[in-house]
């Protein structure tokens, strides 16, 4: 057991991933010499050397393009793209070949990359890094959209990203990278990816998230517990595509009350998704309407108002308590 | 004839005008009044003396990232100088002294910065776009705008910025390849400042230089020292008056060095030598300029002085201006169109209910 932040265990999944597998290679921006903005790659180079850790000119188009080629010809490549907001400079290889390849040759050609990069706000950052577009992506067949709410998590998903046969855009939230430790086991985990967890359970309400939206959702729960006598259960969904609807629908039709909680926009976010899926599958299990607490349908504000954006413990109390009483 | 060479100019110069030692090559000269000379050298030492304002806000978190401009300052400045007011410019994020020279003022730079829109007001009478940080995503819309100056008539011409890292994306390419086949009035300036973060110029491109990239373009590729104030001018009054008259496009390969760090999130000395920087230090643009000044005796110790403590309070009024700034809370929400969508008008009661609720009752004690 190893106390680590999510970065350091990240950097132990792939380090593991890359000792196991010799066609397990990184590639990005400052993966190398630098060992990555955020240092997730950290002793790649110095351990697996430049063919195997390779720092890449800036283009984040070539970046997926090579993935895909290299995937091609037996390697598993992971990719770094540096921020999520500059992962629409490669978004027509993602939407035009990584989700499509399997389709079209039917299995012949497939795209087992891994698509890493540091999502969602609450850094404090400069335009453009802290925006969550999971649903952008979520929306596109083809593509398994993952995103880890903590170290352990991280470490056990992106190890089951690696092994995947098909493509993974993987969301590490910035706003968790380095905010706490978690015990981390000595033997590498998997998890399934498109499963989820109970993070908490509860009796009264199912509170459904994911991502650096947990830890605020957990601590509305204590509030909820302590102040109001609620005890709510937390879903942490770990995938939003594929989604599971067993783990929502089996905790709402127990509770009959649900409200969902992400950081990016209302309109068409995986909120969206859920609910319906409430909706299609438990309705008459439903005793409220279910809520969101979400972003707003704005761009994000520079980090001075960031939080303003940004769901709090009070907005999930809020709209929790308004289900609650319905 | 199987083989033989193609009938393409690949005809390409490197330019300077003042050597690192200061000494002048009179007959590149360019003619700038004495009085435009001083002016230039106090708003490259406002760069610098801001810029190092703004490293010191960052580090006692009175300020975000920052990504500063140290030793760049003539290839922006320059540029900026061979403009007319109601030419175009388009900055990336390393053009401080050129805004500075523009008119942009001080605490709309530390705004930008320190986290808030406001360091996006284009200063009123200027054709300027805000910083741009999707790097060199701005090429394309500086290749759009020559293009409307273009059709528009009138002879105004526009300059786009970028980096070497830069250099590499999709845009920088499709911009410059629109550019040449519309012939349009773009000048495309790439600060080679040698690194993009930690990726070395000579890892970011096999071509030995920056400026051949024109070639394949059918444009004009032309090497400057980008630490070279009056090189830099020089060589974008020759690329705009060539743009304002219908000549097309020319690639400015300006080569400078980034003294300082990528950002101060990036620590350099994990993939740079500090032998690499000190063998730049000399190289600095700003005592460059300023022996050059003290030679034609527009500057003096007096003269220096007064400058200084000019920059030292128009700083420090800067600084008061941002940090008065406040925060309009539920400002995002009224500018995402121009008329707001039901869900949007929502939107704003709902976080106007959460944030008066969330409001204490009675108001803080002001605070001395
Ligand atoms: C499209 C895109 N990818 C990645 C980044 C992250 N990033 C910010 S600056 C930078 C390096 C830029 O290098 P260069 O173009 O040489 O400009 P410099 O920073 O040296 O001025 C990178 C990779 C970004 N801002 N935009
Ligand atoms: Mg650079």
């Amino acid at each position: 057991m190893a106390l680590l932040t999510m970065v350091k265990a990240l950097n132990l999944a792939l380090a593991e991933a890359m000792r196991a597998d010799p066609n397990v290679l990184v590639l990005g921006q400052d993966v190398g010499q630098d060992e990555g903005v955020f240092r997730v790659t950290e002793g790649l180079l110095q351990e697996f050397g430049p063919n195997r850790c390779i720092d890449t000119p800036l283009a984040e188009a070539a970046i997926l393009g090579a993935g895909i080629g290299l995937g091609f010809t037996g390697f598993r490549p992971v990719c770094e793209l540096q921020f999520d907001g500059f992962s629409f400079q490669a978004f027509h290889q993602t939407e035009n070949h990584v989700r499509r390849f399997r389709s079209r040759t039917r299995g012949r050609y497939t795209c087992p990359l891994v698509i890493r990069m540091p999502y969602g706000g609450g850094i404090r950052a400069i335009e453009h890094h802290s925006e969550a577009p999971e649903a952008t992506y979520a929306h596109l067949a083809g593509l398994k959209v993952v995103i880890p709410s903590g170290p352990r998590n991280a470490r056990a998903l992106l190890r089951a990203a690696i092994y995947d046969p098909d493509p993974v855009i993987f969301f590490e939230p910035k706003a968790v990278y380095r905010s706490f430790r978690e015990e981390v086991p000595d033997e590498p985990e998997t998890l399934p990816i498109g499963k989820g967890v109970v993070a908490r359970p509860g009796r009264d309400v199912t509170l459904i998230t994911y991502g650096a939206m947990l830890r605020v959702t957990l601590e509305a729960a204590e509030e909820l517990k302590d102040g109001h006598g609620i005890d709510a259960e937390v879903l942490d969904l770990l995938s939003v595509a594929p989604l599971d609807g067993e783990l929502i629908n089996a905790s709402v039709r127990r509770t009959g009350r649900a409200v969902v909680v992400h950081e990016a926009p209302r309109h068409c976010g995986v909120g969206a998704e859920i609910v319906a899926r409430i909706v299609e599958d438990s309705l008459v299990y439903l005793e409220a309407p279910v809520k969101r607490v979400t972003g707003y349908d704005a761009i994000i504000p520079y980090f001075q108002n960031e939080l303003t954006y940004l769901p709090d413990p009070a907005r999930v109390v809020r709209a929790t308590l308004e289900t609650v009483r319905f | 004839m199987p083989r033989e060479p193609l009938p393409i100019s690949t005809r390409l110069e490197t330019l300077s005008v003042l050597t690192a030692d200061g000494q002048l090559d009179r007959a590149l000269e360019p003619a700038v009044p004495h009085a435009d000379l001083r002016r230039l050298y106090k708003t490259m030492l406002a760069a610098r003396r801001l810029d190092e304002r703004c490293l010191m806000l960052q580090r006692q978190g009175r300020m975000g990232t920052y990504g500063p401009s140290k030793g760049q300052e003539a290839a922006s400045l320059g540029v900026a100088y061979a403009l007319e007011r109601d030419d175009w410019f388009v900055p990336t994020f390393r053009e401080l002294a050129g805004l500075l020279w523009r008119g942009w003022p001080m605490h709309t730079w530390m705004l930008y910065w320190g986290g808030h829109e406001a360091g996006n007001a284009v200063p009123p009478g200027l054709n300027d776009l805000p910083i741009c940080v999707p790097i060199a995503s701005q090429c394309q819309y500086g290749m759009g705008i020559a293009w409307g100056c273009k059709l528009r008539g009138g002879g105004r011409v526009c300059v786009a910025f970028c980096g070497d890292g830069g250099t590499s994306e999709g845009d920088f390419h499709e911009a410059l390849n629109f550019a040449g086949v519309y012939n349009l009035p773009l000048v495309m300036v790439v600060q080679n400042n040698h690194w993009a973060i930690s990726i070395p110029r000579s890892c970011q491109t096999r071509a030995a230089t920056i400026a051949q990239k024109a070639v394949a373009y059918g444009i004009d590729g032309l090497q400057v020292d980008g630490n070279d104030l009056l090189a830099v001018i020089a060589a974008t009054r020759e690329a705009v008056d060539k743009a304002r008259t219908g000549g097309g496009p020319t690639l400015i390969e300006a080569v400078t060095y980034r003294l300082s760090m990528h950002t101060t999130a990036d620590d350099p000395k994990k993939y740079r030598t500090d032998a690499e920087v000190r063998e730049w230090e000399p190289r600095d643009p700003l005592p460059r300029f300023r022996a050059y000044l003290q030679k034609k005796k527009l500057l003096d110790a007096k003269i220096e002085q007064v400058i200084e403590e000019e920059i030292t309070a128009e700083l420090e009024a800067a600084v008061r201006q941002y940090e008065q700034q406040t925060v309009d809370a539920t400002e995002f929400l009224r500018h995402v169109f121009a008329e707001p969508t039901p869900e949007l008008r929502a939107q704003l009661a709902e976080l106007e209910a959460h944030l008066a609720a969330r409001r204490p009752a009675r108001p803080p004690a002001p605070v001395s």
